[in-house]
């Protein structure tokens, strides 16, 4: 074994807790992948919404399948995964193993709040939450619980740091409780506009305690927190991919010092680039707009910096177990294990998802696709592929991990994951094209009167992608609920740490701190956001949502 | 720290890379006078000529030119369709009268989000005579896939 790898044992109390946190997340994500199979199945003209229990619109299912899969599914897992990763990294539990489980109920009946809402068509605003559509207040004191939630982490997190630093002094923060601290500290500054908008503006006003509600200062503030988020959720991943997937694959982490300094310079960069959103909005500085550019592309850097590292990582694997030649040790990689074929296949369609992301921040190029069936096409490569495969993938080993149960069947578990890249490839490729064609999105297309016959045959592939993917997601859920109730014991399932090369040498000190890349997130969030938040905040246009109910 | 020369000959091409699509972000801003919506600009409530900012209209300004304000509201826009002659130089305004909307005109480089409170004004310039379709782009209740509008680019010679 591995000389840095531990017998530590993580305690069953934290087991459970990072069990169950993964289990409600998972739970949601099920109920969002059969939301977008109708939105597919509409797409390409076959419209299943009327004869569905529960589901009145098409917007109701897509307003479910956004906040169940990037908001609930997301946070539930991560906040499991990385709590249990940061635990296992630093050797001791959380400070607090019950403000974990704390954590887990206010989520939980967040979570329920939310999911009432949308489920009784009272919350047809779109993950987004635009202002001045108005939901139901269950739906806003919700998604704020689970916001709560994930700082409640953040702070147990940071409590754990501490007691650990004083109980190890002079040791380097071990990779794993790195990357967790990392991912939470960015989100903590990064959920700063969900929480002001949400505490002062729209709860408020949903609650009928103020009247009326300026949609630019709140689409601001939601999408002051609404890009970092997309870090949130993939820095897990990459956590995965750095410091677990090279020891999956037979390898050794190959730089660990870049490693860090990629993850640290996500806390800066992630921050000021949500404008990016709101190139097409009136009210906002073309000047603004280009510093968003500017730094959203900046954030290129530290992604170019892990595609190398990581698959540097997977060469040193290939090549230790035997593969020759400039691309032969390829071969060699483990490609019937469907925890690394999952990450593997995850990260080739991340590639596609970051190019098309460039595209999307280019300020002059955004006018073409803003809006338009690209940008799902666009995430559904990074998020639902990247980050959703690799949470599937670590699932596989996580499970048995956590219960002792072997994965039920891993053939299956292999052609699952291949089939949800296909149906992937599909859907995005015929998002994409659509997009390109000027196919709106958050549009019931199969009604829409002003349907060009140009997007019939893009909007097929998203259909025959989604049918796909769907058959994938259920043979994932099947996995999952048979390894659960498996008799079948796993065996000492480890937690796989790659090991770093240790050519690398030794860790500059400032590898080490948090505080320099705090303090120059938060500078960059004054000069990128300040100016445009005051003036904003200084020249209110409030309107009352519309007598008549939009959904 | 110990950086792979290959890692670092990476870094610098990501670098480089990203520069490039800079100058070219510049360029096609400037020179093919690509525009995005900036602060808000308002009109004056009543124009000389009469034309009131709360109404929807198109009025011609000269040879040429054009000013359109258009109102978004559930589910339509206002005015439905817009009639310029090819080679028109057009002034958006665009306002909403309730929820956020969108506002694509198809195979044109004319898109921006219409917003409460606020008011988009993006300028330009129509060569190609032909029917382009408006689309409503950002989600605003259940009649949003309805809500559509046409521009009408006419021949020159109509319009003599
Ligand atoms: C069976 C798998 C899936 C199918 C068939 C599917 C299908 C779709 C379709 C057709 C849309 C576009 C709807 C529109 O713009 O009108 C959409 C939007 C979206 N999808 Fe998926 N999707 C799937 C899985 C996922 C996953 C796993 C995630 C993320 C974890 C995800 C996140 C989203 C988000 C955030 C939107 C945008 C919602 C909005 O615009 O408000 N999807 N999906
Ligand atoms: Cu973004
Ligand atoms: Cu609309």
């Amino acid at each position: 074994m591995a000389a840095n790898a531990t017998s530590y044992q993580v305690s069953p109390s934290e087991k459970r807790l990072a069990l169950v946190f993964i289990l409600t997340g998972f739970a949601h994500l099920l109920i969002g992948i059969l939301m977008g199979l109708l939105q597919g199945l509409e797409h390409m003209g076959i419209n299943l919404i009327p004869s569905m229990p529960v589901i009145q619109t098409y917007y109701q299912a897509l307003s479910i399948h956004g906040v169940f899969n990037v908001l609930l599914f997301t946070s539930f897992f991560i906040v499991g995964f990385l709590g249990y990763m940061a635990s296992y990294g630093f050797e001791r539990p959380l400070a607090s193993v019950r403000l974990g489980w704390v954590t887990y109920w206010v989520m939980l009946v967040g979570a329920l709040l939310t999911d009432w809402a949308l489920l009784a068509n009272r919350a047809t605003v779109l993950y987004t939450s635009y202002a001045p559509l108005k939901a139901h207040p269950a739906y806003y004191i919700g998604l704020a619980l689970v916001v709560v939630g994930t700082l409640l982490l953040l702070l147990n997190l940071v409590r754990t740091y501490l007691a650990w630093r004083r109980e190890r002094p002079g040791e380097r923060i071990p990779l794993l409780s790195f990357g967790a601290l990392v991912t939470f500290i960015m989100w903590g500054m990064a959920s700063v506009g969900i929480v002001v908008e949400f505490v002062f503006f729209l709860i408020p006003w949903s609650l009928g305690w103020v009247a009326e509600v300026d949609p630019l200062l709140t689409r601001t503030f939601f999408w002051e927190s609404g890009h970092p988020i997309v870090y949130f959720w993939l820095l897990p991943a990459y956590l995965s991919w750095y410091f677990l997937l090279p020891r999956q694959a037979g390898g050794r982490l190959f730089s660990e010092p870049l490693a860090r300094l990629a993850f640290l310079l996500f806390i800066p960069l992630s921050l000021p680039v949500g404008f990016h959103h709101q190139f097409l909005d009136p009210g906002v500085s073309q000047g603004y707009k280009a510093i968003h550019t500017v730094l959203t592309f900046a954030i290129f850097i530290p992604s170019m910096m892990t595609a190398f590292t990581v698959l540097a990582s997977l060469e040193l694997g290939g090549r230790a177990r035997g593969g020759q030649g400039l691309l032969g040790w390829v071969t060699k990689l483990p490609w019937k294990d469907p925890v690394f074929t999952g990450q593997a296949l995850g990260m080739l369609l991340f590639a596609l998802g970051g190019v098309s992301g460039l595209i999307n921040a280019s300020y002059t190029l955004n006018l073409e696709v803003h809006n338009t069936l690209f940008i799902p096409g666009h995430f559904h490569l990074t998020v639902g592929a990247a980050v959703v495969m690799t949470f599937m993938a670590t699932s596989f080993w996580l499970i048995p991990h956590l219960t002792g149960r072997a994965l039920w069947n891993r053939p299956l578990a292999l052609v699952q994951v291949i089939l949800w890249a296909v149906g992937m490839t599909f859907m995005s490729r015929g998002m994409s094209w659509a997009g390109m064609l000027g196919a709106p999105r958050r549009t019931m297309l199969g009604a829409a009167t002003y349907r060009e016959a140009a997007w019939n045959e893009p909007l097929e592939l998203v259909g025959v992608g989604g049918v796909i993917l769907t058959i994938a997601g259920i043979l994932f859920f099947l996995n999952l609920v048979l390894t659960l109730l498996n008799r079948r014991p796993a065996g000492e399932v480890e937690v796989p740490l790659a090991e770093p090369l240790p050519e690398a040498g030794p860790l500059p000190q400032y590898l080490d701190r948090f505080m320099p890349w705090v303090v120059s997130g938060a500078l960059l969030v004054l000069i990128g956001y300040g100016p445009t938040i005051f003036r904003l905040l200084t020249t209110m246009q409030t309107v009352a949502a519309p007598a008549l109910n939009p959904f | 720290m110990h950086v792979h020369p290959y890692e670092r000959a990476w870094i610098i091409v990501s670098v480089a890379l990203l520069m490039v699509f800079g100058v070219a972000i510049v360029v096609s801003s400037l020179s093919m006078g690509i525009q995005i919506p900036g602060l808000s600009a308002r009109l004056a409530p009543v124009s000389p000529d009469g034309f009131a900012s709360d109404e929807p209209w198109v009025r011609q300004l000269g040879p040429g030119r054009y000013e359109a304000n258009v109102f978004a509201q559930m589910w339509a826009f206002q005015p439905s369709e817009i009639r310029v002659p090819a080679g028109s130089t057009v002034t958006f305004y665009l306002h909403s009268r309730d929820l956020l909307h969108g506002f694509k005109i198809l195979d044109t480089n004319v898109s921006l989000m219409a917003i409460p409170g606020q008011v988009g004004k993006v300028t330009a310039t129509f060569n190609q005579p032909g029917e382009y379709l408006i689309v409503c782009n950002e989600y605003c209740g259940v009649g949003h896939q309805a809500m559509f509008g046409r521009l009408i680019v006419e021949e020159p010679s109509a319009t003599l």
